[in-house]
């Protein structure tokens, strides 16, 4: 973990309650895909933990969904201005384990921690995106510009699959198709619908990440605990990203 | 120059300052980003008699100044502790170790004391923070800290298991902390520490439920500090044994003021989480403050 201070560059909105945000400042701090960042906002006590959607050797990109009083001010930062940000959280993706067909299944705003991991991969890898509608769309073109077969799903049908994620992957294994390793990250609903399917059903193990709410962000407080078949863990220290093997479920 | 010596039941502190149980884990975290030889000391995670996972989650809710926790005492129990945790620490922490311990009955808070007091690294442990007001676990915690003769039943049931100084943590969930201090006193601890955190609760209005999973927790942070001061100042008159004060402290202004109210030390919380380096920031600040307002030395 590293504390630095970050220069805000770009925070543009990319659908009616998503925004990216690109901040310059000192990386060296990060070490994988998946890791988490943890902002000090003005007048917010606690930081705000945003996963790293791609990295620069001197910025990140964060994508980040408006969902109350933080994120809304996050909106209001302006070029120029900077922030206090801890840096190199949590474990991130193992790309070791990819083998040669890995698949890659996000869900809305679990998908950004997805991109740095796709693009580091090699080979390139089959990447299922979820969203609500085709207006909650983002990133779409940017997997692709990188080389990633993209499949979309969206649950009211707007765009491409008519339904989950998990819908998706059916079609791709009813076309008998294969894969080595899968990554994941989405709201929790869908990681368990994700590891019964993809996991439990059809027999490939992953890595899925996880979101909690979180006091410190770097192992101190003990604030997001979950239960593993290795005794409790931390989400932001010893996860976020947690092995399918290690989950009780 | 100025002095930022005290001292703690008999033990000298370099400085006041000392990370408080549960914002600063065993240590290790806060060790791999500076030398916490720096501080004080600290007070390490609450220990239980046995491994605990704690509440559920969401654990944590953000307030205006603050934050709710409902951690429940997660703690790897105290044998972990005594084989892991305090080796490990060895070899970052070379000043005493205050050892935080809690319990679901008077025998339980007496036998974590004589484990620790009676292990292999004993001599590693400076004071026992005895805390009678946790107030996310049931049927223990808080229960004994907020009724003057079950606090007095724990003191009692830890006094003879050690020698070292016993300190005992309180809540202020009661309606006269003066009154269970005095207690404690009376039966024989060494200090007293205050405050723990203030019980509270937030509901999220999407979901329409409390937002932790717990439904109640305690808050700490800035928004607590005046109240803190307060009861410190209260507490400081009515008993003749130390008294470390805590709650909301997250500068070396705020540690002078609650040593004006009657501390002799002081805790740093909530601070910790926000800022990993905020209690080693105040060490380093304390003698320009001191100077600042004139003061010179900070032993009573």
């Amino acid at each position: 973990m590293k504390q630095g201070i970050f220069t805000v560059t770009e925070n543009r909105r990319l659908t009616p309650t998503t925004w990216l945000m690109k901040l310059s400042g000192e990386v060296r701090g990060i070490s994988a895909p998946g890791q988490f960042i943890n902002i000090k906002l003005n007048g917010h006590f606690l930081r705000r933990p945003i996963s790293i959607c791609d990295l620069s050797r001197d910025s990140i990109t964060i994508i980040y969904k408006v969902l109350g009083h933080g994120t809304e001010e996050m909106t209001h930062l302006a070029y120029g201005e900077y922030l206090d940000v801890l840096t190199g959280l949590g474990n991130g993706f193992s790309r070791g384990d990819a083998g040669d067909k890995p698949l890659l299944i996000g869900g809305g705003v679990g998908i950004p921690p997805l991109f740095l991991t796709a693009r580091l991969l090699d080979p390139k890898p089959t990447v299922i995106l979820g969203f609500n509608s085709a207006e909650e769309m983002f990133f779409v073109d940017e997997f692709k510009r990188h080389g990633c077969r993209v499949i979309v799903a969206t649950a009211d049908g707007s765009e491409g699959i008519h339904g989950f994620v998990t819908n998706a992957f059916d079609e791709l294994i009813s076309r008998g198709e294969t894969f080595t390793h899968f990554y994941t990250c989405g709201p929790e609903a869908m990681l368990r619908a994700v590891y019964d399917k993809v996991y439990k059903e059809a027999g490939i193990s992953g890595e899925m990440s996880f979101e909690e709410r979180m006091g410190c962000g770097f192992g101190a407080c003990m604030g997001c605990s979950i239960r593993t078949v290795d005794g409790y863990k931390r989400i932001c220290k010893d996860g976020p990203v947690l092995r399918t093997e290690e989950l009780p479920w | 120059m100025v002095d930022t010596r005290v001292d703690l039941c008999g033990i000298t502190l370099d400085n006041p300052v000392i990370p408080a149980s549960g914002t600063f884990g065993y240590g290790y975290e806060f060790g791999v980003l500076y030398d916490i030889n720096c501080l004080g000391t600290f007070s390490f995670k609450g220990t239980t008699l046995h491994p605990r996972f704690g509440n559920e989650t969401p654990r944590i809710a953000e307030c205006p100044s603050g934050m709710l926790n409902s951690v429940g005492l997660q703690n790897p129990g105290v044998d972990v502790v005594i084989r892991e945790e305090l080796p490990r620490l060895a070899g970052l922490f070379h000043k005493p170790v205050m050892a935080n311990v809690s319990g679901f009955s008077p025998e339980e808070y007496a036998e974590v004391v004589k484990k620790l007091d009676r292990s292999a690294v004993s001599d590693m442990i400076g004071w026992y923070e005895i805390n009678i007001s946790c107030p996310n676990v049931h049927g223990g915690g808080m229960s004994f800290g907020t009724d003057p003769n079950s606090a007095a039943e724990v003191v009692r049931a830890v006094r003879w298991m050690t020698e070292k100084p016993i300190i005992i943590k309180l809540s202020p969930n009661v309606t006269d902390i003066t009154e269970i201090a005095k207690a404690c006193e009376t039966e024989g601890a060494d200090a007293v520490s205050l405050i723990n955190t203030m019980m509270g609760m937030r509901i999220d209005l999407k979901t329409k439920r409390p937002v932790l999973a717990n439904v109640t927790g305690g808050l700490s942070g800035p928004a607590v500090f005046p109240v803190a001061l307060r009861m410190v100042y209260q507490t400081a008159k009515a008993v003749n044994i130390p008294v470390i004060g805590m709650g909301g402290v997250s500068s070396a202004e705020d540690v002078l003021e609650m040593m004006m109210a009657g501390a002799v030390a002081v805790e740093v919380g909530a601070a910790n989480l926000v800022n990993p380096y905020a209690s080693r920031d105040i060490v380093e600040e304390l003698p320009a403050v001191m100077a600042k307002y004139g003061i010179s030395r900070l032993k009573k």
